[in-house]
């Protein structure tokens, strides 16, 4: 035994512990700005939500449940009693259905890329993910123009079917949901791709072989083995497309043509236009209690991954 | 080709390449159009008549550019710096630290702006700075914007230097302990030069996101406060020449750069 050694080593354990534990202090600068400046406006809009909307945008401080009355109903101007109406709900289901085809269509799209992607030799492999990495942060005002560009009426698609004789007057795409659903898809296709990609990347071939040693066939082996173990690459890609779709505000607003509306514009008008910050509010809340659904499904789904090992 | 065909490669999956290959065309064909119409010597948007510089010259000369681009400068770069700092203080207080109660709390703080969507914050950020001129007669000016930006750059700046923390040796810090150096010492000459390609790396993704921004900064942006994506939006709103294809180009070029400059710095040493 040697006491004086362990007795000094004692001390440097718990001289290093004690730095160890202050460095927690230093979260606390970025704690501080994101609570103050990210945290407390998600809070006034809370609190917002509840309040009567002022003439001419901004807030009377009297507690109202009129921004979310306002959701579903309408007031009559007549006998002042509340009509169901079901525009903002339409426009919220049209969301989810454009989110969740965006999401599908990426995926099919996205996990065969990410699959050759990660099969390449590794120096390849760096080539082919920056290739994805600059579109994903490639502005996307620019990119959403680019494809407005591409399917307006004097567009590369209409002057290249024009040219080559298939038609003879221009299909309208722009300001239709199929311009919608073409630049979310093209919007967010790099957001599955990533992901997924860094699941592949890690996945133990050995497992394909010992697969194939069993007389599995290709296709047996993607559906039992291959997609199985990339499934927190596929939920983590899905969710990063999904959650940014249902938000989406620069895409309807650029190739819907304000006639094809998503939430995300309507939420913006009533803080311009409409001028209604309560109702705003209120529809900026419950598209977050949608995200919420979304995150829960996803923390239950990745916990239970772990769980299994 | 004297190569003889490989024996059957398992790992592969039929028509998984044909998918990876049109992936990459779509997500660049509208990129390339675009900066192929930029050079574009004709007066239509649309139309290619020939090659020339013309519209980068237009663009150059243009007064409103000039000052969309110094509000563009000035607000990144100061969210840049703030937001950079910030994420490489909280990197370390998150990977370099005993694990503590709040830990799951902070990570999930940090990574706020990430998990809202972003019309929620930028209506959320209007509110705030709208109460707080109402209030209490605050207004920062572009420092509003620059406030905003710093948020959401804080989780963008935060992955790669973490990322660096966590894949560093820690032996080199222990032998830096076990040779005197006190905590200060030790993160100064050992941990931050191991960590400077991390910070850099994150700079630039915060950047790029600062840079890039559009949705929080249209509705947060006070009268004088365009930036770059504001002034190109504004200009889709009036009748279109080829000027706004060679604002968008540059706007491109410079995430490219940026992008492709993270990459390497993150990728190198690896």
């Amino acid at each position: 035994m040697m006491p004086e050694l362990s007795r000094a080593a004692a001390v440097a354990l718990a001289a290093e512990q004690a730095a160890t534990s202050r460095n927690r202090l230093l979260t606390a600068p970025a704690l501080a700005v994101i609570t103050v400046f990210g945290i407390l406006p998600l809070i006034i809009i809370g609190v917002y939500s509840f309040l009567k909307a002022a003439a001419y945008g901004g807030v009377v401080w009297e507690f109202s449940t009129d921004g979310y009355l306002n959701f579903l109903f309408q007031r009559d101007i007549f006998d002042d009693s509340l009509q169901f109406a079901p525009d903002y709900l339409i426009i919220y289901l049209r969301t989810l259905i454009y989110s969740v085809a965006t999401t599908a269509i990426c995926l099919l799209v996205g996990y065969p890329t990410a699959y050759y992607m990660a099969t390449r030799p590794p120096a390849q492999r760096n080539w082919w993910v920056l290739l994805i990495t600059i579109p994903f942060w490639s502005n996307l005002l620019v990119r959403t123009l680019a494809i407005m560009f591409i399917i307006r009426d004097e567009g590369l698609i209409n002057a290249l079917l024009i040219w080559l004789r298939v038609i003879d007057k221009p299909i309208t795409m722009l300001y239709t949901n199929f311009a919608i659903m073409l630049g979310l898809l093209y919007s967010f296709l790099p957001f599955m791709v990533l992901p997924l990609y860094a699941s592949l990347e890690k996945l133990d071939f050995r497992m394909v072989e010992a697969g194939h040693d069993l007389y599995a066939n290709k296709r047996q082996v993607l559906w039992r083995i291959i997609i199985p173990l990339s499934m927190p690459g596929i939920v983590a890609g899905c969710l990063l497309v999904f959650i940014p779709a249902l938000g989406s505000y620069v895409t309807p607003l650029i190739l819907g043509g304000g006639i094809h509306l998503m939430i995300g514009d309507l939420i913006a008008q009533q803080f311009g236009v409409g001028r209604n910050w309560p109702l705003g509010s209120a529809q900026a809340l419950i598209l977050m209690a949608v995200v919420l659904i979304a995150l829960y499904f996803y923390v239950r789904n990745t916990s239970g991954q772990v769980k299994h090992g | 080709m004297a190569k003889r065909r490989p024996p059957i490669d398992i790992k592969a999956q039929p028509g998984f390449r044909g998918a990876a290959y049109i992936c990459v065309i779509l997500l660049y064909i509208p990129i390339i159009m675009l900066m192929i119409l930029s050079l574009n010597s004709g007066e239509a948007v649309g139309k290619f008549q020939g090659v020339s510089l013309r519209w980068y010259a237009t663009a150059l000369q243009n007064k409103e550019f000039y000052s969309a681009a110094r509000n563009t400068i000035t607000i990144t770069v100061f969210a840049t710096i703030v937001s950079t700092i910030l994420a490489t203080l909280a990197a370390i207080g998150t990977t370099r630290v005993k694990p503590w109660r709040g830990l799951g709390a902070a990570f999930m703080v940090i990574n706020l702006p990430l998990m809202v969507p972003e019309i929620i914050t930028a209506v959320a950020t209007l509110s705030f700075f709208a109460l707080l001129a109402g209030a209490l007669g605050l207004n920062f000016g572009i420092g509003n914007l620059i406030l905003a930006h710093t948020v959401f750059c804080v989780p963008f700046a935060y992955m790669p230097i973490r990322a660096r923390l966590e894949d560093m040796d820690l032996t080199l810090e222990s032998a830096a302990a076990d040779l005197y150096a006190t905590p200060w010492n030790a993160f100064r000459r050992i941990t931050l030069p191991l960590l400077v390609p991390g910070i850099a790396s994150g700079g630039a993704l915060a950047f790029i996101t600062s840079f890039d921004d559009f949705t929080i900064t249209q509705l947060v942006a006070g009268p004088g406060q365009t930036t770059l994506p504001l002034f190109i939006w504004g200009q889709t709103r009036k009748p279109m020449t080829p000027e706004i294809n060679a604002i968008s180009t540059i706007l491109l070029l410079v995430s490219i750069v940026f992008v492709a400059s993270s990459f390497a710095i993150a990728r190198r040493r690896k």
